[in-house]
C-alpha cells in the first residue's frame, strides 16, 4: 500500500490518478498510523511554504514525516518541505535534507515561476533513477529552488542556476518537477521510486 | 533549457468535442478525452479544453469532463469556459485540473483573479484575453470578439498579472482563423511587459509561424486547435522544425 498524504495543498489528486494508471494500491490520508504502516509514502504539494508547514505542525504530521523510515517520495513542494529552511515565507521546514529553498532571481528576463518543460540531468552517482530519464525533459512548476548539493540526484538550470530536480537521502526520495505530469518519462520515475 | 510549449485547444459542449477533427486513427473524434490522449502521445506539452456547453448543468459537466481527463491524461492540462466563481473553480482543482482559464468573468469583475490566486496559487490561474486592433490601438473584447470593452490590452495584462494571473492566453481576433501568423508584435510588448509566461494563440497556419511567434513573438507557448485537428501540421514535425531552427523543444 502507497500512502499519499492528504494535508492542505492543492491538486493531491493528479498524483493518485497516476497510481491508478500504474495500477498500485493506494490511499490518500492523513492518519498517522496508515501513513506509518504503509510500504511507501508520497508527500505530494502545490502550495505555500509557511502556510503548508504551518499546517503539517498544527496536524502533527511534520513528525510523522520526519520519523518515516520506509521509501518517502517528496514532490515539488513537498520536495522543498523536506529541506531545512524556505525563503518562501522565511519558514523553518522538517530538515530531512540540509539544503536550503531560495527564491529564483531572473537574470536575463526569464519568467517566474519556472513553468513548462524542462531537461533533466542525472549525476553520474546516482544510484535509483532509470538510465533513461537522464536528459529527459518533465514538467516544472515553482518559483522557488532547492540549491544542488550533496543530495542532488540530479540537476536542472534556469535563471543562470543549477538546481536540484532530484534528490536523496537514505529513505527519502524527492523531485522538484512533477512526475505524475511528465508523461512516460514521468510515470518510469514513479515506477523507479516504487521499486526502490 | 525551458522548452517552448506547443498546445492544442479542444472546444467541448457537452462533453464532446466540437468542430471538426480529422485525427489520425481516432476511432471516436468526439471523445475529448481520447483525443486529448492522442495528441499526449503525439507530443503535446499540455492541453486546454474550452467548454462552451450554454446549459445550467455545465459546472456538472466541466467537473465530471476534468476528472476524466485527469484520469487518463500524464500531461498538464488547462479547463476554461464559462467560469464565475470560487466555486465553479474549486470542484475543477477538486476534480484533477492543473489550471483554469478565466475570460469574461476577470473583465467584468477583476478581483475574481485575487481571489483564485489567492485561494489556489497564481500557478493555477490562466487569465485569457481576446484582443482587436482598433481605432489605433488594441482593445480587449467579449464574446468572441463580439464585445468591445473600455480595456486596453496593454493595461489589462498587467492588471491581471498584478492580481496574481499566473499566465496570460492572448487571443488575436484579427488573427484568428487566418491562418496567416500570429499578432507577434502585440505578443512581443507583452512579453518584455510582463514576468509571467504567455501562451499565443489566433493564427496558426503552418510550422513558420510557430518559428516566428517563439522568436520575433517571444511567446512562451504557441496555441492551435485546426491546424492540429487536421492533421496540416503534426506535433512531431512541428517540433522536428522547431528544434532545427535552434528552438528548445520537448523532443517527442
Amino acid at each position: 500500500m502507497v500512502a499519499i498524504i492528504n494535508y492542505n495543498a492543492g491538486n493531491i489528486r493528479s498524483v493518485l490518478y497516476a497510481l491508478e494508471r500504474i495500477g498500485v494500491a493506494h490511499e490518500l490520508t492523513a492518519d498517522h498510523a496508515k501513513i506509518r504502516a504503509a510500504d511507501k509514502v508520497i508527500f505530494p504539494g502545490v502550495g505555500a511554504a509557511a502556510s503548508t508547514m504551518a499546517h503539517l505542525n498544527q496536524t502533527g504530521l511534520s513528525e510523522v514525516i520526519r520519523s518515516l523510515t520506509q521509501p518517502v517520495f517528496g514532490v515539488c513542494v513537498g520536495m522543498q518541505l523536506l529541506c531545512s529552511h524556505s525563503e518562501e515565507g522565511d519558514v523553518p521546514c522538517l530538515g530531512v535534507f540540509p539544503e536550503r529553498v531560495r527564491q529564483f532571481r531572473p537574470v536575463t528576463g526569464e519568467k517566474v515561476p519556472h513553468m513548462g518543460w524542462n531537461d533533466v540531468q542525472l549525476r553520474p552517482d546516482h544510484n535509483w533513477v532509470s538510465p533513461e530519464v537522464d536528459g529527459s525533459y518533465c514538467y516544472y512548476v515553482h518559483s522557488y529552488y532547492v540549491e544542488a548539493g550533496p543530495d542532488t540526484v540530479a540537476t536542472t538550470t534556469y535563471c543562470g542556476t543549477d538546481f536540484a530536480a532530484m534528490m536523496q537521502r537514505d529513505n527519502f526520495y524527492a523531485a522538484q518537477f512533477h512526475p505524475e505530469k511528465s508523461a512516460q518519462v514521468g510515470e518510469r520515475i514513479i515506477r523507479d521510486f516504487l521499486a526502490v | 533549457m525551458l522548452a517552448k510549449r506547443i498546445i492544442p485547444c479542444l472546444d467541448i459542449k457537452d462533453g464532446r468535442t466540437v468542430k471538426g477533427v480529422n485525427f489520425v486513427n481516432l476511432r471516436d473524434a468526439g471523445d475529448p478525452v481520447e483525443l486529448g490522449a492522442k495528441y499526449s502521445l503525439a507530443g503535446a506539452d499540455e492541453l486546454v479544453f474550452l467548454d462552451i456547453t450554454a446549459t445550467h448543468e455545465r459546472r456538472k459537466t466541466l467537473a465530471d469532463l476534468a476528472r476524466d481527463i485527469a484520469r487518463h491524461l500524464n500531461i498538464p492540462f488547462t479547463i476554461g469556459g464559462g467560469i464565475k466563481s470560487l466555486t465553479d473553480v474549486d470542484v475543477l482543482l477538486d476534480a484533477g485540473a492543473d489550471k483554469v482559464s478565466i475570460n469574461s468573468a476577470a473583465v467584468r469583475r477583476p478581483e475574481l483573479i485575487d481571489e483564485l490566486a489567492y485561494a489556489f496559487g497564481n500557478q493555477f490561474v490562466v487569465v485569457a484575453v481576446d484582443a482587436k486592433f482598433v481605432d489605433g490601438d488594441w482593445y480587449v473584447h467579449l464574446n468572441g470578439g463580439r464585445i468591445k470593452t473600455a480595456h486596453k490590452l496593454y493595461d489589462w495584462v498587467g492588471e491581471a498579472q498584478e492580481r496574481g494571473a499566473g499566465e496570460i492566453l492572448f487571443t488575436s481576433m484579427d488573427h484568428d482563423g487566418t491562418k496567416a501568423g500570429f499578432a507577434n508584435a502585440a505578443l512581443a510588448r507583452m512579453s518584455d511587459q510582463l514576468s509571467i509566461p504567455i501562451i499565443a494563440s489566433g493564427g496558426a497556419g503552418n510550422k513558420e509561424h510557430f518559428a516566428e511567434v517563439f522568436t520575433t513573438g517571444k511567446a512562451d507557448a504557441g496555441l492551435a486547435a485546426s491546424i492540429f485537428h487536421f492533421g496540416e501540421v503534426g506535433i512531431g514535425e512541428l517540433k522536428t522544425y522547431l528544434s532545427g531552427e535552434g528552438i528548445a523543444v520537448r523532443p517527442v
